[in-house]
């Protein structure tokens, strides 16, 4: 299945990218942070992060479907 | 719109005209600025970022909230994104009504909730060269001594993270 990735911040630098379309066989935010912690090597720990799919907050057992545009959301820092 | 980002300087005077009502017998405001020092570092500026589709929906739904919950006229909430320097105002919020008390109330609601809850991240670029994404990258370290009275959120911190350098 095809997502579409989203990257901000910390996690944009250390992906070394903004977006990509990833084929995956993660079923859920959990399944797919897991795997991409293993490619990049985040620095953040899932706990530390939020999750929004299709730019609404989600929950990390949500299950994905083909086309779904992820985005993992680091510690926030606005004002 | 009741949340925004802008690239440019915010107009505070087009804002503030954004908030007349005929019923509100004052206004209140806040303006955040980016300041020379954190934590014992010496900032030379600061980078924004947000995920601005989400942000602005939750920005959308803080404002609301704050009209639910206090008798206010208008509010509004404008935050910068990009580059700015020492002085620059990085957030502008403003509300109108008919008493100051609600007005207060509801501008420190707004700013507390923005600051913890919509996607926007913040990149310090410090005297010394180095740089660092607040609340992602400093608080890893071993000697960020933790004082409960800073207004970050943290997310279920680990006992233990890799330090980036």
């Amino acid at each position: 299945m095809q997502l579409r990735i989203h990257y901000y911040a910390l996690m944009r630098e250390q992906a070394g990218r903004s977006e990509e379309t990833l084929d995956t066989s993660a079923a859920t935010p959990a399944d797919l942070y897991a795997e991409l912690l293993t490619r990049y090597g985040f620095t953040l720990t899932r706990e530390q992060l939020k999750v929004a799919v299709n730019s609404e907050f989600s929950d990390w057992s949500q299950p994905l479907t083909a086309g779904d545009a992820v985005v993992f959301i680091p510690p926030v820092a606005g004002g | 719109m009741r949340f925004r980002f802008t690239p440019a300087a915010i107009d505070t005077c087009a804002a503030r005209r954004e908030l007349l009502d005929l019923g509100a017998g004052g206004y209140v405001s806040f303006e955040g600025w980016v300041r020379d020092h954190n934590e014992g570092q010496e900032v030379m500026r600061l980078e924004y970022e947000a995920f601005q589709e989400l942000a602005v929906k939750e920005g959308e739904r803080i404002v609301a909230e704050a009209l639910r919950r206090y008798p206010v006229k208008q509010a509004l909430c404008i935050h910068r994104v990009g580059s700015l320097d020492l002085s620059a105002m990085a957030v502008w919020v403003g509300v109108s009504s008919a008493h100051r008390g609600e007005a207060f109330d509801a501008c420190r609601f707004i700013i507390d909730e923005v600051k913890h809850r919509v996607p926007i991240w913040k990149k310090e670029h410090y005297r010394s060269g180095d740089s660092g994404w607040v609340n992602c990258e400093r608080c890893a370290e071993p000697g960020h001594r933790h004082d409960p009275s800073h207004d970050h959120v943290h997310h279920g911190e680990p006992a233990v993270l890799a330090i980036q350098k």
